[in-house]
């Protein structure tokens, strides 16, 4: 008869909590596939210009980056404070420019070789003559299509 | 004495822990948004042998960008806020009558057709990039315009919806071959024209 007068517990069984690493590890390899490391540090300042008419920047294994801006506090003692052109992680002369986008060119799969663009990153308080100078150095090297990279945002913030 | 049930099972309470750990470290260094910016084409150093064209005058829309920021636009100086106006008015212009879906004054000292509407962008090498950058995005912001209008009076839709939805790796590929042709058709009737000439130097 004992088996129908089952002892009732008097407090709630403890949550079931085996799966719970599962979870976790479902969540952590979805993050190590999105996660993109950081592959140089910034050694100039960048702040970029805002506009509003801007495109997405889609496929980041057919961006090169090219950063241009004063060097940050701890390089202005070697490097000034003129606007300086960072290519991956070393400041680099206007002439390397071109050298620079054969170079990375090459290390591209064949298929994406023609089809690359060059994100300038520009800080905002660069000239643009140093800027015409990297366009003149990519027509050289045949690399022609180019994006401004901005922040989203109202133009004319810009020149207040 | 003999152990019974085989070897003690591990113990594995901590391995949430670890994993939470590795999954902490992940979220923190991971960037998942993408840059934007203004796509601009430069034009080839040695263009192909073609005859030189003689383009008239007055379908050539002139920005000069000076050091200090200041705007010359068709010999006069401009705020960068009335730039945009001047510009689809320029482009929008269809002097010449052939052109039936420009809504401009057809003035016949400005701009023939959209297809042969030029603007050039000149600019000083101090120039400050800011401007600059801002004096582009007022420039395509009045192809987008005129675009715009022209997409929904085609499709009933804006051009740049269409446009990113177009160039969106996410977007079917049944959707974007449809995309494709309107895209097209579009720019065909506002085709972007920025000319820019090597900066000069100030003296």
């Amino acid at each position: 008869m004992s088996k129908f007068t089952k002892k009732k517990g008097s407090e709630l069984p403890p949550v079931n909590t085996a799966s719970l690493p599962d979870i976790v590890f479902m969540l952590l390899f979805f993050f190590m596939t999105v996660t993109v490391m950081k592959d140089s540090s910034l050694m100039v300042e960048n702040v970029l210009p805002n506009a509003s008419e801007v495109k997405k920047l889609e496929k980041k294994d057919r961006v090169l980056y090219v950063y241009v801006g004063t060097p940050t506090r701890d390089y202005q003692k070697v490097f000034g404070t003129e606007p300086r052109i960072q290519l991956n992680d070393k400041f680099a002369q206007v002439s390397e420019v071109g050298d620079f986008i054969l170079a990375e060119r090459a290390k591209k799969p064949q298929e994406l070789q023609n089809v690359l663009t060059t994100a300038l990153k520009v800080d905002k308080n660069a000239n643009m003559g140093l800027i015409a100078d990297i366009k003149q150095e990519l027509r050289k090297v045949n690399a022609l299509k180019i994006n401004y990279t901005t922040y989203e945002g109202d133009a004319f913030r810009n020149v207040q | 004495m003999s152990r019974r049930g085989g070897p003690p099972e591990v113990n594995a309470g901590s391995m949430a822990d670890i994993a939470f750990l590795l999954l902490i470290f992940f979220l923190v260094t991971t960037t998942i948004e993408t840059d934007a910016g203004l796509d601009r084409m430069l034009p080839p150093i040695d263009p192909p042998d073609e005859e030189q064209v003689v383009i008239k005058q007055k379908n050539i829309f002139t920005v000069n960008i000076n050091k200090n920021g200041q705007l010359l636009v068709e010999e006069e100086l401009t705020n960068l806020k009335d730039l945009r106006k001047k510009a689809i008015t320029f482009l929008d212009n269809g002097g010449d009558g052939t052109c039936n879906y420009c809504k401009g004054r057809k003035d016949a000292a400005s701009s023939d057709n959209p297809t042969k509407a030029i603007i050039s962008l000149k600019n000083d090498r101090e120039t400050k990039y800011a401007t600059y950058i801002t004096v582009q995005n007022e420039l395509v912001g009045a192809y987008n315009e005129l675009r715009n209008r022209e997409a929904q009076r085609l499709y009933g839709r804006n051009f740049t919806q269409m446009e990113s939805e177009y160039l969106n790796p996410e977007t079917p590929s049944n959707i974007r071959d449809g995309l494709k042709d309107k895209v097209q058709k579009v720019q065909e009737l506002f085709p972007q024209k920025l000319s820019e000439a090597e900066t000069s130097s100030s003296k």
